[in-house]
């Protein structure tokens, strides 16, 4: 098992356009990162990068202390997973997963050892003298799963592992392996465009746009924390809202509505600005009648009319249209084209209790978190209102998730 | 429902009525033959015999088959051995995968045949032909992904065999590939050939003195070898150069291939010493593809355009005897009906004053430039032999009777 460093990495094809450009990211001995990102931002790139399918124009990359710039792809003992895996008809199960192992001549003993091993991990044991062509599809895929397993790679990488698999298999395969991976504790990168698979799988999260890093890190702090809008807008489903507001002393004019700022940090954020974005998160907003006092007095309310109101049985969102200023409409509409979205009009999407009884048409009262908001810089994107201080709080909170999962692999039977 | 076939499609039509609603698994039609599996497919693979050619067909999801109809297609374009992909079929109801639909490759074998006791083939001679192909790739800037024994099918070549990439699903295109893509390519194909052979052997076929990790390591020996050969670079001393510049190209040539571009540069600026260096560029695609089957089917020597050109006349007059007799012609049977009727008359029609102003294949082919002309021109189909009098009434005296000579002398 090995870390993997990037330093400025670029890369460049013969157009001179950076496909990567100047990416440094640690991944750290036996994480789990995610790489994500709409298609063309560089993230099939850099893991091909990584296995050394493409050259590196600049910057340096280290497999654990090596720096492996011009090392072959064999060389840097890396385990592409499900690329094209092939099982053997006449070959049991035992020796497809054996099979990387005789082809190193590895002696007998030593093979046995680590075939048996790998199979109880992926609960193959009993299938072991089988023939492939007698199992199912999961378990056809763990046998593959285990031919890389089994072959003891410093790290694992995946390349869209599951896009072409069906729903339901899916949906196996990433529980699957997601839990291997916290068993075997291996360094893994795994892209994908899935944002999904990026919050449920990755301990980090690494956000490109067009070859640059946006952001990396745990699922939580990119939700809670985005660094600028194109990660709030491409991280959680449906998008973060962002509405255009004028700042008047410290009240947003927003098109649903004044919102006090009542925290001096976010108040310090838009002072002296005419115009920022608000960011606000579908679930901060809620049916103001099913709000407590309490609760009411912690955030705001607003009166907006209900265009559309869909009901999910567990949740129901609401659809509330609002003008934005030309300008501003247009950049909203060129950020959502980007993230691969699909709202084209400017409407923001409110994630009510399934108990409410708003109903479309309605002139709603709506309750507003504003604790939770964000407040961008129109020009640059940027988050004015990061809070570095919960910023480190969730890192903590994440680094002790891993190691607590990696103490129980560790005490784990096996 | 989706239906893209590539043109010639006159027998891809009599595919048209098979039951594409439903899944291929499922699939119950007198047409469907059995042809012995190559192994353990990821996807489900039937084949179909339809007008007396058998067809493979593949299911798998749209995006990949679009992809991988579109490589097949690049590769053929190219003039790199494929099989030859004839459609894809996408947007299928009820959710269901698209089908690729390529053609079997006539008269070829796969590895399991011809590595099976007793009568086993020499091994050396079918990883040569492999190890061809995958250079052959690599010029080209394909990475297959998945080179393999099972993904080939080989044909016997006087002696020698020759290659066919059956699968191009991992393939990807590059306007050239790095070393590291190669090396992937490389080591992955020395993985799946020891693989494929392990699995020979559990199946208890493989001949007792074949080693699989031996002939996987051996593949990628001999790869290293005809890489190094093909694409070196070497520095020559200037006394040496016309015959050391001659003796490689001679020696690209035996290997099959065709030399693009030499390049010779000062080696003293390239920092290597005395002497120049000597960079090849060796072409990818099997030279006079197109040639060569025009010779073949009607013993018409041609230059390669020309020859394309009668080959693409060849086929639409096969099309339309299939439309009048209703059943498929064989291609050599129209390549004959289309010599005697087509050909051989528009050439015994030159005007003997006007004979030699070109080659009679030159005329041949003016003659359907003319016929098109003509047909455009009064909105209907004026045939061949009328195109013929009026080109050699208008058209072929206006040629220069010194077009065709040689070099003319230099001027001094």
């Amino acid at each position: 098992m090995a870390a993997i460093t990037m330093s400025n990495i670029v890369k460049k094809y013969g157009d001179g356009f950076p496909a990567v450009n100047d990416v440094s990211l640690d991944v750290q001995d036996g994480e789990f990162m995610i790489l994500v990102g709409p298609s063309g931002c560089g993230k099939s790139t850099l893991l091909r990068m990584i296995v050394g399918l493409e050259d590196i124009t600049s910057g340096e990359m280290r497999i654990g202390d090596k720096v492996v710039n011009t090392v072959a792809p064999r060389q840097r003992n890396l385990s592409m997973v499900f690329q094209n895996y092939a099982l053997y008809p006449h070959l049991t199960v035992f020796e497809n997963i054996a099979f990387p192992l005789r082809l190193a001549k590895t002696p007998d003993e030593e093979v046995r050892r680590r075939v048996t091993e790998t199979a109880g991990l992926l609960e193959l044991t009993e299938h072991l003298e089988r023939k492939p062509a007698n199992l199912s599809g999961g378990q056809r895929q763990r046998v593959a799963m285990g031919r890389a397993i089994v072959r003891q790679a410093d790290a694992f990488l995946f390349d869209e592992p599951l896009s072409n698999l069906d729903a339901k298999l899916r949906g196996q395969m990433r529980t699957e392996i997601a839990r291997l991976q916290r068993r075997l504790g291996v360094t893994t990168v795994y892209v994908t465009h899935d944002q999904t698979e990026a919050m449920t799988l990755g301990d980090r999260v690494a956000v490109l746009r067009k070859g640059v890093l946006q952001q990396v890190g745990s699922p939580r702090e990119l939700y809670e924390q985005p660094v600028n809008l194109f990660v709030a807008g491409f991280i959680g489903s449906p998008s973060m809202n962002f509405l255009p507001a004028s700042v008047e002393g410290t009240q947003l004019v927003t098109p649903l509505g004044r919102l006090d700022l009542r925290d001096p940090a976010k108040a310090a954020a838009a002072a002296g600005r005419e115009v920022v974005l608000v960011g606000i998160r579908p679930e901060a907003f809620e049916d103001a009648s099913l709000v407590g006092a309490d609760k009411r007095a912690t955030g705001q309310t607003v009166r907006a009319r209900v265009d559309v109101t869909e009901w999910l049985g567990n949740e129901q969102f609401a659809y509330v249209p609002y003008e934005a200023p030309a300008d501003l409409a247009a950049q909203l509409r060129e950020l959502s084209r980007e993230l691969d979205g699909d709202q084209l009009r400017t409407q923001a999407v409110v994630a009510l209790d399934a108990a409410s009884l708003i109903a479309a048409g309605d002139e709603a009262e709506l309750w507003v978190d504003t604790g939770r908001l964000h407040i961008f810089d129109p020009a640059t994107g940027e988050n004015l209102t990061r809070d570095e201080e919960r910023v480190a709080e969730l890192g903590r909170h994440a680094e002790r998730v891993r190691l607590s999962q990696r103490g129980a692999r560790q005490d784990a039977p096996g | 429902m989706h239906f893209v076939f590539s043109p010639p499609a006159e027998a891809a039509a009599g595919l048209l009525d098979l039951p594409w609603r439903e899944p291929l698994a499922e699939w119950a039609d007198d047409r469907l033959v059995e042809i012995r599996r190559r192994g353990l497919s990821r996807h489900v693979v039937r084949f179909v015999s339809e007008g007396g050619r058998v067809y493979a067909l593949k299911e798998l999801a749209d995006r990949l088959a679009r992809r991988e109809h579109r490589l097949l297609r690049r590769l053929r374009e190219l003039g790199l051995p494929a099989v030859e992909a004839v459609g894809v079929v996408v947007d299928r109801p009820g959710d269901v995968d698209a089908i690729l639909v390529t053609r079997f490759l006539d008269h070829s074998s796969s590895y399991r045949s011809l590595f099976t006791a007793p009568r086993a083939e020499p091994a050396d001679r079918l990883l040569d032909a492999l190890v061809e192909l995958l250079a052959r790739l690599h010029l080209a800037g394909f990475m297959w992904g998945d080179c393999s024994l099972s993904n080939v099918l080989f044909r016997f070549d006087a002696g020698a065999f020759a290659a066919y990439l059956v699968d191009a699903e991992t393939a990807e295109l590059h306007p050239s590939l790095s070393e590291g893509q190669r090396r992937y390519d490389v080591d992955l194909a020395r993985e799946r050939i020891a693989g494929e052979l392990f699995d020979l052997a559990a199946a208890g076929t493989l001949p007792p003195d074949v080693d699989p990790v031996g002939v996987a390591d051996d593949t990628v020996r001999r790869y290293d070898a005809l890489w190094d050969e093909l694409t070196r670079e070497e520095v020559l001393r200037p006394g040496e150069l016309r015959y050391r510049v001659a003796d490689r190209v001679r020696r690209i040539n035996d290997l099959g291939f065709d030399v693009d571009e030499v390049e010779l540069l000062d080696a003293a600026s390239s920092g290597t010493g005395e002497g120049v260096r000597l960079r090849v560029r060796t072409r990818v695609a099997e030279p006079g593809h197109h040639r060569r089957t025009l010779h073949a089917r009607t013993g018409l020597a041609a230059e390669e355009n020309q020859a394309r050109r009668l080959l693409n006349d060849i086929a639409s007059y096969r099309g339309w005897l299939e439309r009048g007799t209703g059943r498929p012609v064989p291609e050599v049977v129209a390549a004959g009906r289309w010599l005697e009727e087509v050909y051989e008359p528009v050439v015994r029609a030159i005007p003997a004053g006007l004979r030699g102003r070109l080659d009679e294949v030159e005329i041949f082919h003016q003659v359907l430039e003319h016929r098109w002309f003509l047909s455009e021109r009064s909105g209907r189909d004026v045939g061949t032999t009328a195109a013929a009098r009026d080109y050699y009434r208008t058209v072929l005296p206006a040629v220069p009777a010194e077009l065709t000579e040689s070099v003319p002398p230099p001027d001094d």
